[in-house]
Formats: structure tokens, C-alpha cells, sequence
């Protein structure tokens, strides 16, 4: 722990304080029964405080915290995504092992900082013996669709997740001790993009990016929120290694990613007829609802911070 | 009555299973007000009543018992302990040769003691494609016996995938409850027009999509 973290955190609760009272007056005001409007905002911010309730507290724990957090992260994202996909009894051993060794084995490399072996034991490893598993159960009914689901499901539930906390292993020079406060910057500027995109395109919304996919998303909300996205990982240099400029450039390709990860993840949802990927947090739906913009931003992010800046 | 070991055992039941499972009821009729209710359910896995009885609130958790089949659950000590001293289960004999207690006398005798009922009209876990197997007669029975008891349809999604037949360990998967609107019999309703409504009240609860290949 160390100033930074402290402003940070007073920082996100004032932020937080000041959105749930401009909420409460708006609620206070509103005709009753609340708009679905207000009603879903008033259940995001609840929701909001609960998660920075959950992050101070893994980082209480520094890494250890950080990485436990993000393996519960992982577990919620794969139930979620898992419930949706076509599984049948001769599944049974590959999905087990998706949760009891895939998730562990992944987060303990990272704890022990093996990056040798975490940056290839999904896409590697997991890749060629979960078919292989499947195989030999005998059931070839829809393998190749089953197979892809779950090599789908693991790499952006687990493998992809995993980077966030990853983060804290990098060993950027002059930035020792500080690897919690580069997770902080990568998730307050992916969700902050979220929650812009989704102001923008309340506010200023005329045309979709992508009708078919999603009705919500505006190249308004888009741009606002990619460009107020990136003033705010500007504004947020002092948690990171980099310049003023760079944190901003790196908060609009995070931001960018984000855009794609919950494109990608509406895409999925409508094509399984499902609205929210699960029910687990109050107005937010399920964990992969709030997730799905990190899942893309953090291995990109990750790999462009280890390529430039160690 | 209720043993402290019972009421443990169930509180911890019901956190593995919200771990698990995240099960969440949806209460698309009535909560529970205090009327002695039996719950009817599609069976297809054996954590299918710890998957009802997490969803009730504690104290209807408390009274609410499973029937289950006693020739499965008494075949061995350790079922025998789960069953009869963690879980408070009403067990039923099945088979008509060999029973030496009529299982209406079991179930009559466990409502009147005041407990509510979590019962699969099935009368066996279903193994096949069909999303529910025909009711057997028993629901009836009940019903024309204890009129005063609500009969509440829940249906359990997906729980079959979690823990299937066979399976020591569930595979993590959301899981949910609905909880119909209570029904009863209705004068004058013969046994198989009154099972057939059950059937369709109990299939209603049932997404349009279950996510099963």
C-alpha cells in the first residue's frame, strides 16, 4: 500500500458517492414506480460499490488477493458461459477439468510467475488434451461443435481474464511495488469506458454500429466514450509507468478492446437468446456482463506493456 | 422434528449448492405464506430436492421434508445415514411386493405432522429425451386426501446437467427454480384430467430453450 492506492480508492468512493447521490435525487424526484431507466441505474451503482468493495479488498492482500480474486472471477465467467453451450454426459470429465485443473493450474503459474509456461498452457496444452479427452469418451455427436465451444469458454473465461492479474508480475523498470496500481489503471479505464459508451450513447445515441448485434451500441457512445475514455487514462498517468500521453493512448486501445469484447459477447448472447449471461450481480446480470470489455482489453494490454516497457 | 445436526446439514447443503449451482428461485406465483404446501417437481438428479429446499427461505426450509424412495435410500449405511439423519427425507417404499409401509400412510403421516413436501409426481428420476415422464398417482392422492395443502409446480432447470445419474461430482452450472402459482384439486376433477393439469402446469414453468443439446 502506498499514497497512490489511497488516493485512488478515496478517489473511486467519492466518484461513486457523488453518482448514488445524483442518483437518489433523480430517484427522489422521479414519478413512481421508478422508469426502467433509473431503476437500472440506480441497481449499476449498487453494484459498483460492491465491486470496489471486492477489489480493495483483494488488494489489501496484494497479489495473493489479486490473483484469487481474478480465479473467482474466472470460475463465475466459465459457469456462466458453460450453461449456455451444448454439453452432453460424455462432456462430463473435459468440463470438470475445465474447473478443478484448467482455472487452479493457470492462476498458480501466475502466481509463481512462470510465464513461459502460463502464456502457452491454455492455447497449448489445454488445446490439444481437451479434444483428446473428449475423444475418448466416444461420443462424436456435434464434436466439433462441442469441442470449439469449450476451447472458447476457457480462453476467454480463464486464459484471457488471467492477464489482469498477470499484470502485477511485469518487471517494468522503476515501477517495483507499484504492479497493483497498473491493474487499478487497466480496469478503471475499461469500465470507465463502458460507462461512458453507455452515457454517450444515452445521451447523444442516433447510429448503431451494428444493428443486428446490438440495439445499445452507437458510434455516438462510441466516440464519446473512446475519447472521454482516453482523457481519463490520461488523467490517471500518476498510477503508471507511463507519460501523460501514453496512458492515454493505451486507455484508448483498452477501450477499443472493450468496445470489441462486448460486441463479441452480445453476438454470443444473441445467438443463444439470452439477454444477460447470468444472474449473479443485482442489475448487472452475470459476471461475464461486466467482464466482457476486460476479457478483450487485458491480454492485448498486457502484451504491448511487456513488449515496450521491459 | 428437526435435530440441530439436520438444520446444519441443511444450512451447509445450501451454501455447496448456491457455490455450485448460484441457484436463484424465481417465484413466478406465490412466495410462501405460511400454508402447508407441497412442492412438485421433474426429477432427473438426485440434487434436485437440495436444489428446492435452498430455495425456500429458512423457516419454510425448516418444515419442508423430500419424499424419496426408501428402496434406493436405505440400500446401504451410508445412504441410510444421509438420508435419515443429515437430511430429513419421508421415505417412501416403491416397490408393491416387498413394502412393509404404505407409502400414502408415510406421506399423510408427515403432513399432518405439519411439514411441507417436496415430491416428484415422476416417481423416478427421468433418464430420457421427454422433458417430463406422465405423473404417477400419487399427487393425486395426496391432494384428494389433504384438500388444505397448496400444491405449488417448480420447475428445476438444469440441474440434470450439474449431477446427472451416476455422477459423484457436479460440474458447476447455474441453476434455477420457477415456482408456478399454487393449484388444487377441483371438485369433481377425476384422477387423470387432475394429473394431466398438474403435468401442464408443472411443463409451463419450463423455458422455451434449455440450453441441452
Amino acid at each position: 500500500m502506498n499514497d497512490d492506492t489511497t488516493r485512488l480508492f478515496l478517489g473511486l468512493v467519492a466518484v461513486l458517492a457523488t453518482a448514488s447521490l445524483v442518483a437518489g435525487v433523480l430517484s427522489w424526484r422521479a414519478a413512481k414506480p421508478l422508469p426502467s431507466t433509473l431503476e437500472n441505474l440506480n441497481a449499476r451503482i449498487k453494484a459498483w460499490w460492491i465491486m470496489v468493495a471486492g477489489i480493495s479488498v483483494a488488494f489489501l492482500f496484494g497479489k495473493g488477493g489479486v490473483v484469487l480474486l481474478f480465479a473467482f472471477v474466472s470460475f463465475a465467467a466459465l459457469r456462466e458461459y458453460v450453461t449456455l453451450t451444448n454439453t452432453r454426459r460424455a462432456d462430463r470429465w473435459t468440463l470438470l477439468g475445465m474447473f478443478l485443473v484448467v482455472i487452479p493450474v493457470q492462476y498458480y503459474l501466475i502466481w509463481i510467475d512462470w510465464y513461459g509456461l502460463y502464456s502457452i498452457f491454455v492455447p497449448v496444452y489445454c488445446f490439444l488434451a481437451m479434444p483428446a479427452l473428449t475423444a475418448i469418451r466416444g461420443d462424436t455427436s456435434r464434436f466439433l461443435e462441442r469441442v470449439s465451444e469449450q476451447q472458447w469458454g476457457i480462453m476467454l473465461s480463464v486464459y484471457c481474464i488471467s492477464h489482469v492479474p498477470a499484470l502485477v508480475t511485469l518487471p517494468i523498470p522503476g515501477n517495483e511495488g507499484r504492479g497493483l496500481l497498473l491493474i487499478a489503471f487497466l480496469i478503471a479505464t475499461v469500465q470507465g469506458s463502458d460507462v461512458l459508451q453507455y452515457i454517450f450513447g444515452k445521451l447523444f445515441g442516433r447510429h448503431k454500429v451494428a444493428p443486428t448485434v446490438s440495439p445499445s451500441k452507437t458510434w455516438e457512445g462510441l466516440i464519446g466514450g473512446l475519447a472521454s475514455a482516453s482523457l481519463l487514462g490520461a488523467g490517471l498517468w500518476w498510477l503508471t509507468p507511463f507519460s501523460p500521453l501514453e496512458a492515454g493512448t493505451l486507455a484508448a486501445l483498452a477501450a477499443v478492446m472493450g468496445f470489441f469484447g462486448g460486441l463479441v459477447a452480445s453476438a454470443i448472447k444473441r445467438d443463444r437468446g439470452v439477454k444477460d449471461w447470468g444472474h449473479m450481480i443485482e442489475g448487472h446480470g452475470g459476471m461475464l456482463d461486466r467482464a466482457d470489455s476486460l476479457v478483450f482489453a487485458a491480454p492485448v494490454f498486457f502484451h504491448i506493456v511487456r513488449y515496450a516497457w521491459t | 422434528m428437526t435435530t440441530l445436526l439436520q438444520r446444519a446439514s441443511g444450512a451447509v447443503l445450501a451454501v455447496l449448492s448456491r457455490a455450485v449451482t448460484g441457484v436463484r428461485p424465481i417465484w413466478a406465483g406465490a412466495a410462501p405464506r405460511g400454508r402447508q404446501r407441497i412442492y412438485f417437481a421433474n426429477h432427473a438428479s438426485h440434487g434436485d430436492f437440495i436444489l428446492v429446499s435452498t430455495c425456500l427461505p429458512p423457516a419454510e426450509r425448516a418444515r419442508t421434508a423430500a419424499v424419496a424412495g426408501a428402496d434406493y435410500w436405505n440400500g446401504g449405511p451410508v445412504r441410510r445415514f444421509i438420508a435419515g439423519r443429515l437430511l430429513r427425507t419421508v421415505l417412501v417404499e416403491r416397490n408393491w411386493v416387498e413394502r412393509t409401509a404404505d407409502p400414502m400412510q408415510v406421506m399423510l403421516g408427515a403432513l399432518d405432522a405439519g411439514q411441507s413436501l417436496i415430491f416428484f409426481p415422476e416417481g423416478t428420476r427421468n433418464m430420457g429425451e421427454a422433458p417430463l415422464l406422465r405423473f404417477r398417482s400419487g399427487l393425486y392422492n395426496l391432494a384428494a386426501a389433504r384438500p388444505d395443502v397448496e400444491l405449488v409446480p417448480c420447475w428445476i432447470e438444469n440441474m440434470s446437467r450439474v449431477l446427472p445419474k451416476g455422477a459423484l461430482l457436479p460440474v458447476p452450472l447455474l441453476c434455477r427454480v420457477v415456482f408456478g402459482a399454487p393449484m388444487a384439486l377441483e371438485a369433481g376433477e377425476d384422477r387423470k384430467a387432475f394429473l394431466e393439469r398438474a403435468r401442464q402446469a408443472l411443463l409451463a414453468l419450463a423455458p422455451k430453450r434449455d440450453g441441452n443439446g
